[in-house]
């Protein structure tokens, strides 16, 4: 890590540099608040099969008779009727950058994504407001069979594979955001890995909201197959604006039998963003699902990755981290639902939370009798930086079957200040010292994640540390 | 060359008074060797000089340079090139020896200028390969967290690598012998040595003599009671080493 090279191309997770605003464009804009016509409309505007429409206005009948969770971060202050549910900033879709409009073009320039994907990315999706505004893959892997695209895409070129899995692994009936994301959803990726097909460098997908009450709802759906591998990662910016917007994705995996699947998410939206995103995995045999969520950014995140282990010998990973500063409840964790034998999971999680910022685990795990050999291990961290501050820790471990094995730690910390003196006593000042303290603490995290990111997430942290001492 | 003076030093810790009085001289290219008993304020003496903000300085001055250091905070004392080699060094668990050093040294080179970009990797890797072989320590050991699970010969190996990729103008050593082996001893002070020059000067901390038969100090200092009591050549250690405390402390009013 020290020795790498600093590169500035995932700057998109700087917030105080890249919080900049582009005059709003858009060639349609639905009106404020949700009801059939705006899913009418959603739906018109993306040439859908009928079947989708359907499934859309089901979606929303759920989440009509659905209350907001009146558990976690507090939402009560979340307006759902004040928002932008469908904003489309093109008319198309790129295949080059020279395609896109020049003042998103410019946007994504100055968020370093073009660069970044010349340099180190297989494929790059980028979405502006609620529409995809650029996908591109490496061609030697699309004509290896590998499938990257919009979702709108995916649906128009794939409709059988899509229709085969699309809302199985999340139904709109998993949770109130999931049912109004299902109602509206707009952009997000497709993805197909055929069998054996090992994809080495990662496939991005960049989400950025420049209008202020916006809700972005993109949906993923990304399909490994047998003995396939994927690393996918998902980096989300947007401006301040004194009113909040919404984001609240879907994202669907099916890890097949014997294939690898990561999704990375660096998540630096503004303190001004409601988070509420939904990402399930269903895992196979001996296939094995890693979720890396990194939380910086938002007023408010809930978002509790799962893995549903389906088959023998099934893995789930959860690495999460997340830095709530002033204002912001960051409320995350992770699911492993173990419903066959001899699978395993591991949820680690490293929270840091300073200047009033607040940070919550949960970390749900259920073994369905007859899952023998099953094992767990969670192991939940948190560092305290002030009095101020707050971190919370809700397990909940519930099991119907005895031969399995369980390990649960839990730990709270403060910054020793011994631990700062030493470092002062090297010349290092306050920040220096604390921020030290702090990548430390996020090191066995930050150390998954590939040198770019790994990188661009230690200069956040220490973008977010500035200042925060005295 | 610039001296180090302490001036009639009394501090206290939670209220206690530990220093009563030290007087010093430490000047750049000398050795200085403070021995005595536990419990007389040695440590005392080097945590107030680093100005640890729980030792309160109640009355008396510390001079670098001519000018005090009272009230400066840690770092600046550290940026005005006055390294403590800790007794205890605390760990920090996910930071490389290595990503540590070269924070390290690029602040002390951004007190100095500004303006500075930081010492170049190729030139860093060079310097700390170079001082690690002097000091015998694996070149792994720059991707290890420092001092995270270390054996104690390794954290005051480690001590001394960082003193010498500092490149202090002062250097107090706490109690560097302590936990070292007879082999891991002579290293350590062969590595210490290896720094010696008209450009450093060394305050020593330690109970034992066996230490100084490697530095050579060129003054050896006993401290009862929060002061200086006796001071004189390298022969004053080898009286200690025969004779014990309990005659300077019947001297000095404190209780055997």
């Amino acid at each position: 890590m020290s020795d790498s090279k600093r590169t500035n191309l995932i700057r998109g997770v700087d917030q105080s540099r890249y919080g900049f605003k582009d005059p709003e464009r858009y060639v349609f804009k639905s009106r404020k608040g949700l009801d059939q016509q705006v899913v009418h409309q959603i739906s018109t505007f993306k040439k859908e099969p009928k079947w989708m429409l359907e499934f859309r206005l089901k979606a929303l009948e759920y989440f009509q008779k659905m209350t907001i969770p009146n558990w976690g971060a507090d939402l009560s202050k979340l307006n759902l009727n004040d928002l932008y549910y469908y904003v489309k900033p093109t008319e198309g879709e790129g295949r080059t950058w020279e395609e896109v409009p020049d003042t998103i073009k410019r946007t994504f320039d100055r968020l370093g994504i073009p660069e970044a994907e010349q340099k180190f990315l297989a494929g790059v999706g980028a979405q502006y407001e609620s529409e995809m505004v650029y996908h591109n893959i490496q061609k030697q892997l699309a004509q290896q069979g590998v499938i990257f695209l919009s979702i709108e895409e995916g649906l128009r070129q794939h409709p059988q594979l899509f229709r085969e899995y699309f809302g199985k692994v999340v139904p709109y009936s998993d949770n109130t955001f999931a049912a109004l994301n299902s109602a509206v959803w707009s952009g997000g990726s497709f993805v197909y890995i055929p069998p054996g097909m090992k994809v080495d460098l990662p496939l991005q997908a960049y989400f950025r909201l420049n209008s202020a009450n916006i809700g972005q709802f993109e949906r993923s759906l990304i399909i490994a197959d047998e003995g396939a591998q994927v690393h996918y990662v998902e980096g989300c910016t947007a401006p301040l604006y004194s009113r909040d917007s919404f984001h609240s994705g879907v994202i669907e995996i099916i890890v097949k039998r014997g294939a690898r699947v990561r999704y990375t998410t660096i998540q630096n939206w503004s303190t001004n963003v409601y988070n509420l995103v939904t990402q399930r995995a269903h895992v196979f045999t001996e296939g094995t699902m890693e979720w890396v969520d990194c939380n910086l950014g938002s007023k408010v995140t809930m978002k509790y990755p799962a893995c549903y282990l389906m088959g023998p010998g099934a893995h789930g990973e959860i690495l999460s981290m997340s830095f709530a500063g002033p204002g912001q409840h960051l409320d995350s964790g992770g699911k492993m639902m173990h419903l066959s034998r001899d699978t395993t999971s591991k949820i680690t999680s490293k929270s840091i939370s300073r200047g009033g910022g607040r940070s919550s685990f949960r970390g749900w795990v259920k073994m369905k009798q007859g899952v023998e050999h099953a094992k767990t291990n969670v192991v939940c961290d948190a560092l305290i930086l002030d009095p101020q501050s707050r971190s919370d820790t809700y397990p909940d471990l519930s099991t119907e079957e005895e031969k399995i094995s369980v390990g649960y730690e839990a730990s709270v910390s403060k910054i020793d200040e011994e631990q700062l003196f030493y470092l002062k006593s090297r010349g290092l000042n306050d920040d220096q010292a604390v921020s030290m303290v702090v990548s430390g603490f996020i090191e066995p995290l930050v150390k998954e994640l590939p040198m770019e990111y790994a990188v661009e997430m230690n200069r956040l942290i220490q973008i977010q540390m500035e200042g925060s001492v005295g | 060359m610039s001296e180090l003076i302490i001036k009639n030093l009394h501090a206290t810790v939670s209220g206690k008074p530990i220093l009563k009085g030290v007087n010093l001289v430490v000047k750049q290219g000398e050795v200085h060797a403070i021995m005595g008993p536990n419990a007389t304020g040695k440590s005392t003496l080097a945590y107030a000089l680093m100005g640890h903000p729980d030792y309160q300085i109640t009355r008396g001055d510390i001079l670098w340079g001519g000018k005090s250091i009272i009230g400066l905070t840690t770092e600046e004392i550290a940026q005005m090139g006055i390294f403590l080699a800790f007794q205890y060094p605390v760990a920090i668990p996910g930071v490389s020896v290595a990503n540590f050093l070269r924070t390290a040294i690029n602040a002390l080179r951004k007190a100095k200028d500004p303006d500075d970009k930081g010492i170049p990797i190729p030139e860093f890797r060079k310097l700390m390969l170079e001082k690690m072989g002097i000091l015998k320590i694996d070149q792994s050991m720059g991707g290890r967290y420092l001092n995270d699970g270390f054996s104690g010969g390794e954290k005051k190996r480690v001590e001394i690598l960082q003193m010498a990729m500092l490149n202090p103008k002062i250097a107090i050593l706490d109690e560097t012998d302590s936990g070292l082996d007879i082999d891991a001893l002579r290293i350590v002070s062969e590595g210490i040595n290896a720094l010696r020059g008209p450009e450093l000067g060394i305050l020593t901390i330690t109970h034992y003599q066996r230490i100084l038969n490697y530095l050579k100090p060129d003054v050896v200092h006993v401290m009862i009671n929060g002061r200086v009591v006796e001071s004189g050549g390298p022969d004053l250690a080898l009286t200690l080493e025969n004779r014990g405390y309990d005659w300077l402390k019947v001297e000095n009013g404190q209780e055997i």
